[in-house]
């Protein structure tokens, strides 16, 4: 675990960059990891993303899968693609402060 | 210290045999690499083209004749997976049928797409689905026999052409 400096302060990541405590998430520090990850700016659509995933992460213990996120009509996975490019259910993981997606699916 | 291995980038999947179970780990690994950001596509040839034809994709089999390793499935009967299935009771009318269903209802309780979600899926991520000329001419079907989700029908040559700098796996 390391410490580093993002949107301002200074926040807990493990060895990949991902948050190790969730609820210190808020969307200054979700900004600033996406610019990190390339994606800038961070639009509304990405945030309801995050959201959903953040609520489901809260509920089940885990991030959800790129299929749910699309059977449930939350973002059909070619926007899902779109959105965050190059590895969608990991950085938009990191972004929405959860730890690494353990999913294979 | 020694450099850092160069990371995978493109992976080209081949998939020549035609039971469910040979067709899950390419679209599993492919999507995967989608996942991971990698170039990933799948070339469907021989009796792997099963997965692609629109009459047969929704009827894929788990095949319980030859396979030594059928134990492994007994945990799904709440049994011990040291238990032997002789490839004789595979050849049961309706045994391969049983196998295939409760193989399926363990993939959905997993979050598993069936193959022909699963091609969605994996197309929509931006992997490319290709089914072999040679295969299609020998099995008399033409592209109008195929899912929506094939997007070329390629030669050997063709297939090695789009598969420039990738990692290629036959499954």
């Amino acid at each position: 675990m390391t410490t580093k400096e993002l949107a301002g302060t200074s926040v807990d990541v493990d060895a990949e960059g991902f948050l190790t405590d969730h609820t210190i998430w808020n969307l200054d520090l979700a900004a600033a990891i996406a610019r990190e990850e390339g994606i800038d700016p961070l639009t509304d659509r990405h945030v309801e993303v995050l959201n959903f995933m953040r609520k489901e992460f809260e509920e089940n213990g885990t991030a959800p899968s790129i299929r749910k996120m699309n059977k449930l009509n939350i973002v059909p996975t070619k926007e899902l693609y779109a959105l965050f490019p190059g590895g969608p259910a990991k950085k938009a993981a990191k972004i929405a402060g959860l730890g690494k997606p353990q999913g294979c699916i | 210290m020694s450099e850092q291995p160069e990371p995978i980038k493109k992976v080209s999947l081949i998939v020549s045999k035609g039971s469910l179970v040979d067709v899950y780990p390419a679209l599993v690994m492919g999507n995967g690499a989608r996942m991971e950001g990698m170039d990933a596509s799948i070339f469907f040839t021989f009796f792997g083209l099963g997965a692609l034809i629109k009459k047969t994709q929704n009827s894929l089999k788990v095949a319980t004749v030859g396979n030594p390793a059928m134990n492994m499935a007994m945990p799904m009967l709440k049994m011990p997976i040291t238990m032997p299935f002789p490839t004789l009771l595979g050849a049961i009318p309706g045994v391969s049928n049983f196998a295939t269903w409760m193989m399926k209802n363990e993939m959905e309780n997993l979050d598993i797409p069936t193959i022909p979600e699963f091609l969605e899926m994996f197309t929509d991520a931006g992997g490319e689905v290709f089914a072999c000329k040679l295969a299609m001419d020998m099995f008399k079907l033409t592209k109008d026999d195929l899912c929506d989700q094939v997007s070329s029908v390629l030669t050997v040559g063709e297939f090695y052409e789009r598969s420039a700098g990738a990692s290629i796996i036959f499954t």
